[in-house]
């Protein structure tokens, strides 16, 4: 355990430094006065800045994870109702999977105000977006571990009777797993991107909100705390994600070796 | 007559407008080893397939305990040429397997899989992944399952074939040891003669294009056999013969 744990430390190192360095030779350069502060704030004028609005961040933090949320359930899914459709009717696949393509080609910051003149500057028009740009790495993921699951493991079960339903849970469904989890990594980081993206469209409360606001007060040092805070939210939710991987997956280590 | 425990009456099948095996009748006794040798690419496996229910023949019947079961999978077991054990589930979770497709619980199944593990020489590795075992216990683990799906009759599609030569001499020990504990009725392709001569009551010999049922060889010997069987003139009688057939 020790030993396991060493090495954790000894793989982060590098990395941890790395940020550190940058952090360091970015305090140097606004100490020096190389770019005016009202321009470039320093590391521990963020740092201020996140402390004295530290409600007003966590509030509107709240808005934008419900939203990343309820949009990444239904957009993972409807992924995995795609996934499913196609990989058992090939009908659904050559219909559906050009139109999916073709969504994902749409810059999201060009229907999200589209979808703002339609749904209002409630919940739903950021909902909407974010299923629709989580639904495609989930839906083109899991159909792609569907299909590679092991053709012979499926022959076997069907000589065994296996229903397609069975066939689903216990071959193609455990084989997908790995890239499901590859695709929600990414996703929960669109998700939370997505919400932030819309709520400068338009809406309520949020950090996009938070940040429109910041951005028209020329407050830099709060546009980087809140720039800080979304990043920090997102590896916050890849790290869940990666928990997650581990529990469900346990055999994942040994069959890498 | 005494009825036997499958019968497959006049198989054919093409692909693709080439035949790959054309007229094959074979039987298998209650509690039987009969091995089915021949040349890689003969069309065993194909016949496997439609004796398992998997693929329909062109013409011909199988019948299972004098029931016409042509063209229907999920009667008889069948085990493949790989271990096809599953990377993700546990040994135990593999092996009880067929007991969950028949619709068993998860707890009884385990339950019923576990109590076979002794016999199969599998103590100790319900917990493990199959990543976790060696080639010959992975080949115990897969013939278990096997087993659990059904204890009439099974295929062995060159059960031994991946495993290397000193492990192989012990799993045929170990198979054989199986077999008089479980007197599972068993049809088994192979292409090593030894193998055959080794493990079987008879052997069909299987050979041409398309594939035709060229001799069957009655191995008098009694199971369980010596040890040193391999090395009689008797065995080696066996071997000359099917060498000649081939």
């Amino acid at each position: 355990m020790i030993k396991k744990s060493q090495n954790t430390i000894r793989n982060k190192l590098p990395a941890v430094t790395a940020v550190a360095l940058l952090l360091i030779i970015w305090q140097l350069i606004c100490l020096l006065g190389l770019v005016p502060q009202y321009m470039l704030p320093s590391p521990v004028d963020v740092i201020k800045a996140f402390i004295s609005d530290r409600e007003l961040l966590f509030k509107n933090s709240l808005i934008t994870l419900q939203e990343a949320f309820a949009g990444l359930a239904l957009g993972v899914s409807i992924g995995f109702f795609a996934a499913v459709l196609m990989d058992r009717y090939e009908i659904f696949y050559k219909a559906f999977y050009p139109v999916m393509v073709i969504t994902q080609t749409v810059p999201t910051v060009a229907i999200a105000p589209l979808l703002v003149l339609w749904f209002g500057y409630e919940m739903l028009p950021k909902i909407i977006l974010i299923i629709l740009s989580t639904f495609f790495p989930v839906a083109v993921g899991l159909l792609d571990g569907f299909r590679s699951a092991d053709k012979d493991a499926i022959g076997l079960l069907r000589s065994m009777g296996a229903s397609n339903s069975q066939i689903f849970r216990y071959i193609k469904f455990p084989s997908a797993l790995p890239q499901l989890f590859s695709a929600l990594r990414i996703t929960v980081a669109y998700s939370i991107v997505g919400a932030v993206i819309s709520e400068w469209l338009g809406g309520f409360g949020g950090l996009g909100v938070y940040m429109t606001r910041v951005k028209k007060a020329f407050a830099f040092d709060k546009m980087f705390a809140v720039i800080f805070l979304i990043s920090a939210i997102s590896l916050l939710l890849m790290a869940l994600v990666n928990l997650a991987e581990k529990k469900f997956m346990p055999y994942r280590k040994l069959n890498k070796k | 007559m005494i009825m036997e425990k499958l019968e497959i009456k006049g198989v054919s099948k093409s692909f693709d407008g080439k035949k790959i095996i054309d007229d094959i009748s074979l039987s298998l006794g209650q509690g039987e080893i009969v091995s089915l040798l021949g040349v890689s690419g003969g069309g065993k496996t194909t016949l496997f397939n439609i004796i398992s229910g998997l693929t329909q023949p062109d013409c011909g019947k199988v019948y299972l305990n004098g029931e016409d079961i042509t063209g229907t999978s999920g009667k008889i077991s069948y085990m493949m040429q790989k271990d096809l054990l599953l990377p993700y589930r546990t040994v135990i979770d593999n092996v009880a397997l067929p007991l969950l497709l028949k619709g068993e619980k998860k707890k009884p199944a385990r339950e019923k899989a576990s109590l076979l593990f002794g016999d199969f020489g599998l103590e100790g590795t319900q917990k493990k992944y199959p990543a976790q075992l060696s080639g010959g216990m992975k080949q115990r683990a897969a013939l278990l399952r096997t087993y659990l799906f059904s204890k009439d009759v099974a295929l062995l599609d060159e059960p031994f074939s991946a495993l290397d030569t000193l492990t192989k001499a012990s799993v045929h020990r170990w198979y054989l040891d199986v077999m008089e504990k479980i007197k599972l009725s068993t049809f088994f392709i192979t292409h090593d003669i030894d193998e055959a001569i080794l493990l079987s009551d008879r052997i069909y010999l299987l050979s041409g294009t398309p594939g035709r049922i060229t001799d069957e060889i009655i191995i008098e010997q009694p199971r369980p056999r010596p040890d040193d069987f391999n090395l009689t003139e008797e065995f080696l009688g066996y071997k000359k013969r099917i060498l000649n057939s081939l």
